[in-house]
Parts: C-alpha cells; sequence; structure tokens
C-alpha cells in the first residue's frame, strides 16, 4: 500500500540522531504517513535536540518546540487557534514526545489535552528512560533494567518497579483512538497513524523505539530488538477504537511466542540480570500476555 | 469616533473588557485568586455571543501559558489571565514565549506569593518575573487596567516590539473593587488595534518554519542580544502608541507621571494602585508647605530610567516605595532606580520603603513617614539605613 506521501521525505537527512536510533526509523513512517498538510510539536528531548539545531532544521513540516512537559499543551492552542480562524480543519496536528516527556513530566499536560478533546494525535516515542540526558530511569523503564540512576549492583536488581502501561492509561480517557506500535511493522505503524489522524477527537499513540545507546546493543540489532519485543511478548501490539478501552484488539499475535531471554540477552542494559531474574520477568510477561488473551 | 460609555465595574471586569474590545482569538486560562472574575467574564461573553473567540479551559497555568504559546505561533491573538502561584507556575513558559518573541497579553491580579499562603495584593508575583523577557505594565485604577490591557496588545504587536506583554492590577484593592470606568467603542478599538498578522511567519504548513529551536553557544547570545534589543527599542515605540491613545481616546498615558515634582525637593516613586494614597498624602504635605512630589511608574518593563533622571535628577531625595522585596537586597523598583543613577554626576539620596505586603494597607500617614524619613536623611546628607519596612505591628512581631 503505498500512500501519496510515500515518496516525500519530511524529516530531513542530516539529523543528529545516534546511529541505529529507533525514533528516526519511526518519525521518517509516521511524517510520511501524516504528509505535508500537518503541524507538529515536540518536548524537548532526542527528538528535537537532534533534529533543530538553529540554524538547521531537520522539519519540512511546521514544528514547535517548546518545553519538556507540554508538547499537548502547545498542540491544544495550535488547535484551538486553527479551529477559531476558520482554517478547514484538514490540517493534522501531532504532539511528539519521548517516555519521559508522555509517562513522567508531560502525563498532565497530556491528560488535559484529551479531557478537553483537542483533536490532536500524541505521539510517544518510547526508549525506556530519559536518554537525552544520559540513560536515567523514568516510569517507562522496564522492571531489571540498569540505568544510570538505577544502576545494577551487590544491592540492586536495576531498575525495580514495572513499566507504566501508559497506552492503556492514555484509552482509560475515552478517546477515539488509542494503540501501541512498533518500528519492526512499518505497515501496521503507519495503519495505525493514519486511524489516529483520522479519529474525531485526540488519539495516542505509542511507539516503541530501541535506543542502541542507552540499552546497549548494536546499532545494528535496532529492528531485531523491535521485533523480538513482541515476538516475546514484552511489549503487545493492540488497538482500541472509539474508546473502547475494555475492548482492545491485538494487532500482532505471535503464533509461538519467543522466550523473552532473546529479547534480553541482546542488550547489555539487561547483561546482569541472573536465570532467576529472567524467570520472574518471563513469569511477568507470561501473566500479562494472558491478559491480552494470548 | 464612538462614545465612550460610562460603566461602574470591578477590576478584573476592566481588564476583562479591555480584552474582549482587543478581540483575542484563543484565551486559555485558569482559574486562580484574585484574577477568577477574568475567566469568568470572558467565559461569559462567549456564552453570550458577544465574544467569537476560543476558550481553553486548561488544567493549570503552566498549561495557560503553554496553549497561548502553541495559538500565538499560529498566528493567533492570544491571552490569559493568572496571578501568585500560577505566575510562578507557568515562570518556564514566560522566558519560552519571550524568546519565541511572541506577543502574548496576560492580565495579573497581582497577590502575594506563598509560604505563609496569601491570596492578597503585593508585586511580588510579576516582579519575579522581571527579568523573563516580557513587557510590564501596572495599573492605578480600574480606567488603566482596561486602557492598558488594548495598550498592551498594540505595543506588543508592533513589528518593531513582538515581545509578550503583562498588565498588573491590584489584588482585590482593584481586582474586586467597583470604579467608574470609560470603554472605548468596538470600532474606535478596531481602528487602533488591526487585527495580528505576525510579520515574520507562523506555524502554517504552506511555509513550514520551525519554532523553538535549540541554540548552541555558536549562536545563543546573539539570539538573546537581538530579543534584548527589541526591548530597549521599546521606550520610544510605547510613547508613541500612548500618544496616539491619548490622541484617539483623551486619556493620557506615560511611562512614568509626575506629580507636583518640578520644584520637589524629595520624590515618592510608586507604582500600582497606591499611587493613588500617595498622592493624596502630597497633597496634604504641600498644604502644609512640604515640597513633595509624586512619580507613578506604569511601565515598569522597560524601566523608565531616562525619564526618571529627568523627573528626579534634581531632587535631593528619593523614596522608593516597593510592594516586594528581594531578601538579600530590597525592593526591585529601590535596585533599578539605584542603577538609573548609577553613573550621573547628580544622584537623590535613596530610601527604599517596602510597603504593602501581602495586602497590608497602606495608608496616607505612611507615605507621610516616608516622606520624613527621607527627609531626614536628605539633611543629614547621608543614608544609614536604605531599607525600611514601613506599617509594621509591633505586637505581631514580638
Amino acid at each position: 500500500m503505498m500512500s501519496e506521501n510515500e515518496e516525500k521525505e519530511l524529516l530531513a537527512s542530516g539529523h543528529r540522531m545516534c546511529a541505529g536510533c529507533g525514533e528516526g526509523t519511526a518519525m521518517r513512517a509516521i511524517l510520511k504517513e501524516a504528509g505535508p498538510n500537518s503541524i507538529a510539536t515536540v518536548a524537548t528531548g532526542c527528538l528535537e535536540v537532534t533534529t533543530t539545531a538553529y540554524p538547521q532544521t531537520a522539519w519540512e513540516i511546521p514544528l514547535i518546540h517548546a518545553a519538556f512537559e507540554n508538547a499537548a499543551s502547545v498542540a491544544s492552542g495550535i488547535e484551538a487557534a486553527l479551529k477559531q480562524m476558520d482554517k478547514k480543519g484538514e490540517t493534522n496536528i501531532l504532539s511528539f514526545a519521548g517516555d519521559g516527556g508522555t509517562f513522567d513530566i508531560g502525563f498532565q499536560a497530556l491528560s488535559g489535552m484529551f479531557e478537553r478533546k483537542h483533536n490532536v494525535t500524541h505521539i510517544c516515542l518510547d526508549n525506556e528512560a530519559y536518554m537525552n540526558t544520559g540513560i536515567q530511569r523514568c516510569s517507562s523503564t522496564p522492571y531489571g533494567a540498569s540505568t544510570t540512576t538505577s544502576p545494577s549492583g551487590k544491592e540492586s536488581i536495576g531498575e525495580d518497579r514495572p513499566k507504566k502501561p501508559i497506552a492503556r492509561i492514555a484509552g482509560a480517557h475515552d478517546i477515539p483512538y488509542a494503540a501501541t506500535a512498533t518500528i519492526a511493522y512499518i505497515d501496521d505503524l503507519k495503519k495505525k497513524v493514519n486511524k489516529a489522524l483520522k479519529a474525531d477527537g485526540p488519539a495516542f499513540l505509542h511507539v516503541f523505539a530501541p535506543c542502541p545507546t542507552g540499552w546497549r546493543h548494536g546499532s545494528d540489532d535496532t529492528i531485531e530488538l523491535a521485533r523480538l519485543a513482541v515476538e516475546t511478548g514484552v511489549f503487545v501490539l493492540w488497538e482500541a477504537e472509539d474508546g473502547e478501552i475494555c475492548d482492545i484488539k491485538i494487532t500482532k499475535k505471535p503464533k509461538e511466542r519467543k522466550p523473552v531471554k532473546e529479547y534480553l540477552k541482546k542488550q547489555r542494559r539487561f547483561a546482569h540480570l541472573t536465570e532467576e531474574h529472567i524467570e520472574k520477568i518471563q513469569k511477568e510477561v507470561d501473566e500479562k500476555c494472558e491478559q491480552y488473551g494470548f | 469616533m464612538g462614545e465612550q460609555k460610562g460603566l461602574t465595574i470591578q477590576g478584573n471586569m476592566a481588564t476583562a473588557l479591555g480584552a474582549k474590545l482587543s478581540r483575542p482569538d484563543v484565551i486559555p486560562a485558569y482559574p486562580i485568586t484574585p484574577s477568577t472574575l477574568f475567566p469568568e467574564k470572558i467565559s461569559e461573553y462567549i456564552a453570550d455571543g458577544e465574544l467569537d473567540a476560543s476558550m481553553i479551559r486548561v488544567e493549570s497555568e503552566h498549561s495557560a501559558m503553554s496553549a497561548c504559546i502553541g495559538a500565538s505561533a499560529s498566528g493567533a491573538r492570544a491571552c490569559t489571565a493568572s496571578a501568585s502561584q500560577g505566575i510562578a507556575l507557568m515562570h518556564e513558559m514566560l522566558f519560552i514565549a519571550a524568546g519565541m518573541r511572541l506577543p502574548i497579553v496576560m492580565a495579573v491580579g497581582n497577590r502575594a506569593l506563598s509560604a505563609p499562603i496569601n491570596i492578597w495584593a503585593d508585586h511580588q508575583d510579576s516582579i519575579s518575573s522581571r527579568d523573563s523577557g516580557w513587557l510590564q505594565f501596572y495599573a492605578e485604577k480600574n480606567q488603566e487596567g482596561l486602557d492598558l490591557m488594548i495598550l498592551a496588545f498594540r505595543i506588543a504587536e508592533d513589528e518593531r516590539v513582538l515581545l509578550p506583554a503583562m498588565v498588573g492590577i491590584d489584588g482585590f484593592v482593584l481586582t474586586h473593587t467597583v470604579e467608574g470606568v470609560k470603554a472605548p467603542a468596538q470600532e474606535d478599538v478596531d481602528d487602533f488595534l488591526p487585527p495580528y498578522e505576525p510579520p515574520h511567519g507562523k506555524l502554517d504548513p504552506e511555509e513550514p518554519m520551525t519554532f523553538g529551536s535549540l541554540g548552541t553557544p555558536e549562536y545563543y547570545q546573539e539570539l538573546k542580544y537581538d530579543q534584548t534589543q527589541a526591548m530597549e527599542n521599546t521606550p520610544e515605540i510605547i510613547d508613541e502608541i500612548f500618544d496616539e491613545f491619548e490622541e484617539r481616546f483623551g486619556r493620557e498615558y506615560n511611562r512614568i507621571t509626575p506629580y507636583k515634582c518640578e520644584d520637589a525637593d524629595i520624590i515618592l516613586l510608586t507604582m500600582g494602585s497606591m499611587s493613588g494614597t500617595a498622592r493624596a498624602a502630597v497633597d496634604e504635605m504641600r498644604e502644609e508647605g512640604e515640597k513633595v512630589g509624586l512619580a507613578k511608574l506604569t511601565v515598569f518593563r522597560p524601566f523608565p530610567g531616562d525619564l526618571l533622571k529627568e523627573i528626579a535628577g534634581d531632587a535631593d531625595g528619593l523614596a522608593v516605595v516597593d510592594r516586594n522585596i528581594s531578601p538579600g537586597f530590597g525592593g526591585a523598583v529601590f535596585a533599578e532606580s539605584a542603577g538609573t543613577f548609577i553613573n550621573e554626576n547628580r544622584s537623590p539620596l535613596m530610601k527604599n520603603f517596602i510597603v504593602g505586603l501581602g495586602g497590608r494597607e497602606i495608608f496616607k500617614r505612611n507615605f507621610k513617614e516616608m516622606y520624613e524619613k527621607t527627609k531626614e536623611a536628605v539633611e543629614a546628607g547621608e543614608v544609614k539605613k536604605p531599607v525600611e519596612w514601613i506599617n509594621m505591628d509591633e505586637d505581631v512581631m514580638r
């Protein structure tokens, strides 16, 4: 399926992302799907820092970066302004933030934007820690990951809390569209971007994007890890339409789930885990998958 | 010229009416005492079909300013209202609005900052955002609140300025106090304030631009210099627009307004609603033969040092009255006034009086006391105690 925007790159090459950065792959696909009639806000973070260094910009669509915690509020203002000033409502309004800017510091602004029913699609590019500031843990960091503020050690397993289920929390705002996606399944990602933008009201897209620098994996393993996350059940792909958060649809169900060990062992942030720890993580993933019905 | 309609209204209604007459497109707002009536009135105007605008009932003041930034960058005329903790919460975004050169206007119901929590008047909230790059106007009465809102939009949106502006009215003393005002006719305001069209582009898919770039050390300082130059070029633009306003609407505004200053030995420098009380005190002291004058600050940012030098340069004493305090130095107006005279061959002796914090009343006798204390310093030829707190309750202090 080739959309009309397939030819045009809206995130110019020459940005300053790390080699193998999952966000770059995600952004390329997302912006192609959104097309040039779009306006974006971006929270402070890797995406912003690597694409907007004055006097250059990698953005071929209008972009505004204001601060860390308010991409969704800035987007609310844009949406209200366009609506008020007699625009036809055909311009897509996208709000981008990382996991820190979505799960943690940006959560209040996001919840407010959802509640007020702005026609904005918020896209969280999740690399599971504060990567821009140097791999500090946040509420998206999974259990067992060693980060610079949850280091593994004699007395520490690394991060000792489970990942916050942000997409389910977003969906619980009864918004018309909430979904999870990953860069390993670009068609699925694009389809979801399309649905999110077409939704009549706020939409949320949680995009899983591995980070070679923070996860300490090979830059050629990014897509492989994104796929393994789905194949092991660590990251579940689903969507909820029309606010039906209790009736989510699994969009990619692995025929046979691979052991989580295959996912964990490729990343040095999990290198310290013992067999016992891995078993515990496996058990938790099994329980979660059961909840999701597979 | 249409007829100006006489109304008897509270200060918040006056600033809300000033905003309404300025035809804002987007008003993101969050309620906070004592400025709450502003978003209430705006909501009412919209509900009654009197104002065609989009109100965003945001979940915090931080989001109020963030949404103003998004709306203004989209080419909308954006305004909001806040006070105290609300301004503290949006502090981060004030710098960003100014750095992006977005002419957002905010009505402030000036109120003390916690702790202890206090909902009453002082200037600590907006004074604490002095360095954010916003123009700052302070009203003495409700009429000024109304007019300054219209003026703030016009000045902020001037292509030579492009800076956000706040208009302060003292909490309760003005926000909740009913006074007579004259409201300009809508068509006259429309004539004075044309629709906002950002001169350097906006968020527009037809001409994509990036706002809020990363400014590395190779560029940051020059970008800040540009922004600061815009502020420094503003005084004569403000004077020009104040003059035009007076011609059109018959009310005079000055960055500093002198009163009985020509032959004054000692001048009181005030800001906000206290100026009315100070003027009455000056009149009484003049009757007693004291050579005292009053200089009222309407524009705090950019600080009108040029006018202060003209007005007070020949006086013997300047009593700077601050309704704010920077612990470890003194009041903000005092610091700025002292800085104004630092390289002058002649400077009045200066005393700083801290008054009216957290809604403490300011009486005529307090201004007389400030005058006396300044006169003593002038007669002694030295200022022993530069900063003094006035109208302290000895019982509470014990």
